[in-house]
């Protein structure tokens, strides 16, 4: 395995974790208030396809084509798309009080129509399967850090080669971490998800705070879809419901990382070298497990090396349960809706 | 008398269509007094201090606050209005520290060192005791109520409104509470004391209102009134204070608890090398402290506590025959005649299932016994329509969700259950916590029935009058191990609250 084998490996770990990552900071917020939002796989799917389809209509609509402003466009519709699609989940399980798996659950599946339906007409546009390409608009998101690109060796190749989305996620992953430990509306945030009735009875509005974070916490996730199609891969669309992939991961990574967006800037990446270990991990190494294991192919590895980020996962969490550090838990009111007045 | 701080006028609250929880009650609250509000289980007192806290609203009446007309629709009016309360079930958030949860809520501009000081100048002022950056899941029961209580004041709390204050207090943190209270009074806070224990009432309170059925039937001067008058006016008919204890003659050893010992999940023995022997035909009262191993004793009886190397708990019945306790499951323990009573502090934790009625609650301990895969609801039915009447269960109907019932209700269901599965040891924690006088006595009695029928009975309690007038002998615990074994009909109070308190040397 080369040394230019093993930087292009982190350099789609990083693009991969940037996904998620996003994904992950914006349902700890959600989760942390207590909703268990179960939509993060839909809600990305929303994200990702309107950014994608306001970046095509502006692309075909203009001959002169300014590709910043096309950036904002994509990425104001993504805030605003996956923003109403917390709106949605809010209204369910906060005012209608329905349950909150069901509610998440139903949204990643409409999420998912959504993004194919979408999806599937911008191919009619276009001319085809394969077809849709907002490559101007996306260059602009993949455009490398002045100054730093190129230099610094290896570190530099693997940490300086992307485009800003990847370092606002950092910024993003601290900023939150920051804002729920050391501020009095993440402390009132955080006490909302703990005890809902507490929090009532110590004069927070309970349902304003669950609508806000349901909100900001959703258009959060929906960067990890715009960064999804515009970064990871490249501006083009597939109706393959490969972001609910990711989506899923996301959530699995907020448990990864005990609820503390500030691990997801670790983890995130960690799940990609995982995730990605199947097309790196040389195929010498996979014979010999092949063997060992007595399978008839190598590449049978392959499957096995998917596992990677759920395995991992089901090794922190039973970590973290043994350790039973009750910061380290859930929220306590995780999943569960509030009613005032309930006996 | 001074000012009125708090008047309420006309109150009514249903919850559903079913249940008046108040019915037209008209409250008045002094400022700079300790007004006691007394009632049974569900009569509708801690509804009606809950309209003050802005956690229910009132169907009907109106409120006013130095003679302001108010609408408390939410806590934080309640706040903004002066009016503090502390909840039965404390409102605290057990990953943060006191100090955080002092904070939430506040606006973000009044500084965390600021509301530090001022938090101890609080507790300098009024004599609490207070580690302000401890984590709630460390703090004891006491820890909590003062913290509760140290909130609300810095929240410029003038009418404080306390929800049976003393329900898991020792008796010497009581004697605390009571002089802060008193220091509080003196400052010309008005305080509301929610509570059904009389002595306490008798001790604390200036007036005393009484509710009944969601009325209130009637205001006192505590230097007016005595026991017996507020106790008429609770129940609305004369009861002897009187618990019937008697002797049965003919006692088999039913078990033979030796060198029990469970350790905790950091390794502590909370239930430290107990030995004793029950009888049949006698109430084995157990006292102690909160928290002193009654729960784990129990349990590991039952086989739900893990017991260490060297435990032995032989059980003798003539039904049963003869079998060493210590490894068994919890199934088969049960199949041999004994049973467990347990309620918990939440009372629904563990025993009924909130959503079920009762006749599914009843069914749950019973269902192995019908034949085929099919339920058969008619016998659980029938025990359930006679738990209902011997015990005067309130609930409009059978298949009604236990979770809605009143606590006392339920604790009736939780003891009805098990005394009808016909036990040869019956051991009840707690039966009677946060139960009325009426409710009370219908459980004395129905566990001195058992004995007569000579059942084994085990009654873990707290109030200390009813363990001496109800047990044949007592088992003082604590921290876990046996502090001594008294007859019940000799020992004295002093002694058993010594007992609780004070470890004997090791010899």
């Amino acid at each position: 395995m080369s040394v230019s084998q093993i930087i292009s490996w982190c350099v789609a770990a990083i693009t991969f974790g940037t996904v998620i990552m996003y994904g992950c900071i914006g349902e700890t917020i959600n989760q942390k208030a207590g909703d268990l939002n179960l939509g993060v796989p839909g809600v990305m799917q929303i994200g990702g396809i309107a950014a994608l389809a306001s970046a095509f209509l502006y692309e075909r609509a203009v001959t002169a084509l300014n590709p910043y402003l096309s950036m904002l466009i994509s990425l104001l519709a993504c805030l605003i798309a996956s923003a109403l699609a917390g709106l949605l989940f809010a209204f369910l399980t906060v005012t209608l009080k329905v349950n909150q798996n069901v509610t998440g659950l139903t949204l990643t599946i409409f999420g998912t129509g959504i993004a194919n339906f979408f999806g599937g007409s911008m191919m009619k546009l276009s001319g085809g399967v394969g077809t849709i390409s907002v490559a101007r608009t996306a260059n602009i998101f993949r455009m490398k850090l002045p100054f730093l690109f190129g230099k610094f060796g290896a570190f530099g190749s693997i940490f300086f080669s992307h485009g800003w989305m990847v370092y606002l996620a950092l910024v993003l992953a601290f900023a939150i971490q920051y804002f729920l430990d050391k501020t009095r509306v993440g402390l009132n945030l955080r006490s909302v998800g703990e005890n809902p009735a507490t929090a009532d009875a110590a004069g927070i509005n309970v349902t304003r705070y669950k609508y806000l974070a349901s909100i900001i916490g959703s258009a959060i996730c929906g960067l990890g879809g715009l960064f999804y199609v515009m970064d990871y891969i490249q501006g083009s669309w597939a109706n393959d419901s490969t972001i609910e992939a990711l989506g899923w991961l996301a959530v699995a990574l907020v448990i990864f990382t005990s609820w503390k967006p500030k691990n997801a800037t670790w983890g995130a990446y960690l799940f990609g070298l995982c995730y990605w270990a199947y097309i790196y991990i040389p195929g010498s190494v996979s014979k010999f497990l092949a063997e060992k294991l007595n399978l008839s192919k190598a590449t049978y590895m392959q499957n096995l090396y998917k596992m990677l980020p759920y395995l991992v996962t089901i090794v922190v969490l039973c970590v973290v349960s043994r350790k039973k550090k009750r910061e380290n838990q859930a929220p306590a009111s995780l999943g569960l809706s509030y009613f005032r007045e309930e006996r | 008398m001074s000012e009125i701080a708090v008047s309420m006028r006309g109150i009514t609250k249903r919850f559903g269509r079913k249940v008046l929880a108040n019915n037209h009650v008209d409250l008045d609250v002094y400022k700079g007094e300790i007004l006691s509000l007394l009632g049974e289980n569900g009569s509708g007192k801690t509804t009606l201090m809950n309209m003050l806290a802005g956690i229910y609203s009132p169907d009907e009446g109106e409120i006013l606050i130095n003679d302001q007309k108010v609408e408390i629709t939410s806590p934080k009016d309640a706040y903004d209005l002066g009016i503090g309360m502390v909840h039965q079930h404390f409102k605290l958030i057990d990953v943060f520290t006191a100090l955080e949860n002092i904070l939430i809520g506040l606006p973000a501009k009044e500084a965390e060192k600021k509301c530090r000081t001022e938090v101890e100048q609080i507790c300098q002022k009024y004599g609490f005791d207070l580690d302000l950056d401890k984590k709630i899941y460390e703090m004891s029961v006491s820890e909590k109520e003062t913290l509760e209580i140290v909130k609300t004041l810095y929240r410029g709390a003038s009418i404080l409104i306390l929800d049976e204050p003393t329900a898991v207090l020792t008796p010497q943190e009581i004697t605390k509470l009571f002089t802060i209270l008193r220091n509080m009074k003196d400052d010309g806070k008005s305080i509301v004391i929610i509570t059904h224990k009389l002595n306490e009432v008798m001790e604390i309170s200036d007036r005393i209102s009484v509710l009944r059925k969601g009325e209130n039937v009637g205001t006192v001067l505590k230097t007016e009134t005595n026991e017996q008058q507020l106790t008429e006016l609770m129940v609305g008919e004369k009861i002897t204070l009187d618990i019937a204890r008697d002797f049965v003659e003919e006692k088999h050893k039913r078990l033979e608890v030796k060198n029990l010992t469970v350790k905790n999940i950091d390794g502590k023995n909370v239930v430290d090398d107990i030995s004793f022997d029950l009888y049949s035909g006698e109430i084995l009262g157990i006292a102690g402290i909160s928290g002193s191993g009654q729960k784990e004793l129990l349990e590991a009886i039952m086989g739900l506590q893990k017991c260490e190397d060297g435990s032995s708990v032989i059980y003798n019945s003539t039904a049963h025959g003869v079998h060493e306790l210590v490894g068994l499951s919890t199934k088969e323990i049960i199949s041999y005649g004994l049973h467990l009573a347990f309620v918990p502090e939440d009372r629904l934790g563990m025993g009924l299932v909130g959503n079920m009625g009762m006749t599914d609650n009843v069914m749950l301990k019973r269902y192995r016994k019908g034949s085929g895969p099919f339920l058969h609801r008619k016998k659980p039915h029938d025990t359930a329509v006679k738990i209902k009447d011997e015990l005067e269960v309130v609930t409009p109907d059978l298949e009604y969700p236990v979770r809605r019932l009143s606590g006392g209700n339920v604790q009736k269901i939780l003891v009805g259950r098990e005394i009808n599965n016909k036990p040869t040891v019956l051991m009840t924690a707690y039966a009677v916590r946060g139960l009325d006088i009426n409710t009370s006595y219908a459980i004395y009695n129905l566990l001195n029935e058992q004995k007569k029928k000579g059942v084994a009975v085990i009654y873990v309690g707290e109030d200390l009058d009813v363990l001496l007038a109800l047990s044949d002998r007592i088992m003082v615990l604590c921290a876990g191990k046996m502090n001594g074994m008294l007859d019940g009909r000799t020992a004295s109070k002093e002694e058993v609250g010594y007992l609780m308190t004070h470890l004997k040397e090791e010899a």
